[in-house]
């Protein structure tokens, strides 16, 4: 072998075979390539024995660890759970009506709440709780069904026009014009007269009348809506499916009505009552009637 | 005559048949994709009967018979391929990268980013990198066997038959055909085309191997065939399904449920493996030796890292579904596999890198030296970060983040564009008879945008994907997520405006190129000062010494 040609740049061995102008050097494995791949070999050597591995007749090897993805999420999920529950208790147990006088409570709830909102809530009502179309904003003072607490409890843990919920809020406006009820007409003198109530044009006396006898039972003599019927205020900026005369006139004629789903099928008492506290905290929440009859207790709103 | 019928009737034949396969379709989708068929075949009869006749670019379409020349139509064809391919690639990615930042850019319904980016990921990896590995195989098994091309009218089916492969893919993503698996959505009739394509390949390559003339069979050809081979099975065994109807664009895997998952990522992760990374390997080792003029860097190496990297590659795949349904067994091997693949994969780099020993300063003086070594850097960075991304820990926070986006691409884009660049840039001047490229300089711009392209793309990724996986997983002090999703999706747009950018760069180095070898096709070479560097001077170049006091 000593009588083989060297490549004078590198002073290394030719191999002595050619393709196509091209040859090989015969430079031996660079040693810390070699000695970094026994190494690696000899790690997953040692991985393959503590952790699982081998696939056997019915099950695989369970590694000298006994590690398991699933255990491992349950230690985890456990962990945090046992941490949380003192918490999670103490919020489950305090009348509601008490929670926003506990600060430490109430701010843990918020948080709790906040967290919560944005894995189950954020997909209809967005991440800012501010809404869309079809989708309530949660951030301002319009509630169609009540925002102190406590309503607000209920409606998450009832949800709203849920399929099949004995307490879900329920409420249905008629289809007016798809069910002949108004004539096109009237439909069309019917928002007319609603988009008067928000100064937008003077509406006509028919349609004043319409509205008296067909839409006051439920939104009110001036449309300010009914909270037992959820029923929207028409005398406001605030519209869920829209403010042109062409989106109201679709309400009148073939309403839509949204559905929000009953979250006690999914969620524990003590985390809907921290999304309770946390839709009340976006801004527009109201207090209680009787803590409000009182001034002196005003204050922990936190509102403020 | 009696070969011309034959074929004339062969071509008649699959005509009619794609005609009834078209007016008797289930669904338009099938009925429009026959319709493609029946044009192509009817272009192979028109071809058969009139072809001799047509004189069109100096008859280069028809077999060359100067046996004293190798047979290098279907490598300029593939080319000039390589190049239209390419060039549909880049501009589908920078499209869907665009859409990431501007939602308002997705054209419902032919232009989504769930349509187009199939498109992307299958025209970038399958026409531009498939398209380079074929002509380029072509082209590296004829020198190093010294061989013509075996079975010439088969390596002309295997090019035309590959682009029809390629427009069915494509139009079928557009128009929504697919079987929705990753790198493999084309449906089964396509499927079984490709088989086709794929064994006539496999024959032709190694029928050239066989009539060698060289007593051994030099280290690129072992990665082309073992690129060859292995695709040809995961494409099989992945794209096992049953069709609805046999005129019908619908099918469904034979797999289900976590089976499919690992049976998909099987064939995902090996596609990179073979595909991206075999073959590509392949034309590094043909290519970097003659561009430098220097012998391969250690035999040995070759050996060792070839067997180990073909060995341990195929049993990484399930490192893909770390944390899903997927056994923890299959987990851990996944794992520790693709950590034992580190050192196997470096030793194409290192052979790569080294083989420049005594021509390191062509770094300085031809660019595309420099596109190489650059190709070969990024492979080394790209097949550290797939063992470490492969890390369960690493893992649970990386996964389903933009980061694998920037891992990929800094494979693809530096790695698998850079070494195919410079493997185009090599060959036009060679296939096309011309004295040297139409510009050098055109090649180190081109070099340099790409370079900046690469950095904006991964950096931004990188940051995106690090900052998207642990925004997911931020607890407060009370313990509760942080963030919703939507907050994560807003906080990466001034990254995926940054990753548009760096497409867009990338795209332009790429237009440089095509005008480039346009050029060069076009036998022009341009006026333009040659790529020097300083003048040194080494007498200048020493300490003042004292002069001794007289």
């Amino acid at each position: 072998m000593g009588n083989k040609r060297i490549d004078d740049p590198t002073g290394t061995e030719f191999v002595g075979h050619e393709w196509d102008g091209i040859e090989e050097l015969n430079t031996p494995l660079p040693r810390w390539w070699l000695w970094t791949f026994y190494a690696t070999i000899v790690w997953a050597i040692g991985f393959v024995i503590v952790y699982p591995a081998i696939p056997m007749i019915d099950r695989a090897t369970s590694g000298y660890f006994g590690w398991s993805s699933r255990g491992q999420l349950a230690d985890e999920l456990a962990a945090e759970e046992s941490r949380r529950a003192p918490i999670f208790e103490a919020i489950a147990s305090t009348p509601l009506a008490e929670l926003p006088f506990n600060e430490e409570l109430m701010t843990q709830a918020v948080a709790g709440g906040a967290a919560a909102f944005r894995v189950h809530c954020v997909q209809c009502h967005g991440a800012n709780a501010a809404g869309s179309e079809g989708y309530p904003n949660l951030t301002d003072d319009e509630w169609l069904w009540g925002g102190n607490m406590e309503e607000i409890e209920y409606t998450i843990t009832h949800g709203i026009r849920q399929p099949g919920g004995a307490d879900t809020r329920t409420s249905e406006m008629p289809a007016f014009g798809r069910d002949g009820i108004l004539s096109g007409e009237q439909v069309d003198q019917v928002a007319d007269y609603v988009l008067s109530l928000t100064g937008r044009g003077q509406g006509s006396a028919a349609g004043a009348e319409l509205f008296a006898n067909n839409c006051t039972v439920c939104h009110g003599e001036d449309g300010g809506g009914l909270r037992e019927f959820g029923t929207p205020s028409l005398n406001d900026a605030v519209w869920l499916y829209g403010d042109s005369r062409e989106a109201i006139r679709h309400q009148v004629m073939d309403p839509r009505h949204g559905v929000m789903p009953a979250w006690e099928e999914r969620l524990d008492p003590a985390t809907i009552r921290m999304l309770a506290a946390y839709v009340h905290s976006l801004g527009g929440g109201e207090d209680f009637v009787e803590v409000a009859a009182d001034p002196a207790v005003m204050e922990p709103d936190e509102q403020e | 005559m009696e070969a011309l019928t034959t074929r004339a009737g062969t071509w008649f034949g699959l005509l009619i048949l794609a005609i009834m396969a078209a007016a008797l379709a289930h669904d338009s989708l099938f009925a429009i994709h026959m319709t493609i068929v029946a044009i192509a075949t009817g272009i192979g009869l028109w071809w058969t009967l009139y072809g001799s006749s047509v004189d069109v670019a100096g008859n280069w379409l028809r077999p060359a018979n100067d046996q004293s020349k190798y047979d290098d139509d279907p490598v300029r064809w593939g080319v000039i391929a390589t190049l239209f391919w390419g060039m549909a690639g880049f501009a589908a990615g920078l499209f869907i990268a665009l859409q990431l930042a501007f939602p308002e850019l997705n054209f419902e319904p032919y232009l989504n980013f769930g349509r187009v980016r199939p498109l992307h990921t299958s025209a970038v990896i399958f026409a531009f990198g498939g398209n380079a590995l074929i002509a380029t195989s072509f082209y590296v098994v004829q020198r190093t066997c010294r061989a013509r091309l075996a079975f010439p009218g088969l390596a002309r089916f295997v090019f035309w038959g590959y682009q029809l492969f390629i427009v069915l893919a494509a139009t079928g993503y557009l128009l929504g055909v697919t079987q929705s698996r990753e790198y493999a959505e084309p449906e089964w009739y396509v499927d079984l085309w490709l088989t086709i394509v794929w064994v006539a390949y496999l024959a032709v390559f190694v029928g050239t191997i066989v009539k060698r003339k060289e007593p051994h069979i030099y280290v690129a050809n072992w990665f082309y065939l073992a690129f060859i081979l292995t695709i040809a099975m995961l494409h099989i065994v992945n794209n096992l399904a049953v069709p609805v109807s046999f005129l019908g664009s619908r099918s469904y895997s034979l797999f289900s449920g976590v089976q499919d998952a690992l049976t998909q990522w099987w064939y995902g992760h090996n596609a990179v493996g073979f595909f991206l990374t075999a073959g590509f390997l392949a034309m590094m080792y043909y290519f970097v030796p003659k561009q430098a003029e220097r012998p391969v860097y250690s035999y040995r190496l070759s050996i060792i890292h070839f067997w180990s990297l073909i060995f341990l590659y195929i049993w990484a795949g399930p490192h893909h579904l770390h944390y899903t349904a997927l056994p923890d067994w299959a987990q851990t091997l996944g794992m520790v596999f693709s950590v034992m693949l580190w050192m196997p994969s470096w030793g194409g780099m290192i052979n790569g890198l080294m083989t420049l020993n005594g021509a390191w300063d062509k770094i300085r003086t031809d660019p595309i030296i420099r596109m190489m070594v650059w190709a070969l850097a990024f492979y080394g960075m790209s097949t550290f970060e797939g063992p470490l991304l492969s890390i369960k820990a690493v893992n649970s926070m990386s996964h389903y983040t933009d980061w694998t986006i920037g891992h990929v691409h800094s494979g693809a884009l530096g790695w698998n564009g850079m070494i195919t660049f410079a493997a185009l840039y090599y060959l036009a001047p060679r296939l096309w008879g011309r004295e040297r490229l139409y510009s050098l300089r055109m090649v180190n711009w081109h070099f340099w945008l790409a370079t900046l392209g690469i950095v904006f793309y991964a950096a931004s990724m990188w940051v995106a994907g690090m900052m998207q996986g642990y925004m997911w997983r931020e607890y407060g002090a009370d313990g509760y997520l942080v963030n919703s999703f939507a907050e994560t999706v807003s906080a990466m747009w001034p990254m995926y405006v940054a990753r548009a950018f760096g497409g867009l760069l990338y795209l332009a180095g790429a237009v440089i190129m095509v005008v480039n070898i346009w050029q060069t096709i076009a036998g022009k070479i341009r006026e333009e000062a040659p790529l020097t560097t300083a003048k040194y001077n080494p007498d200048a170049d020493r300490p003042a010494v004292a002069e001794p006091a007289e």
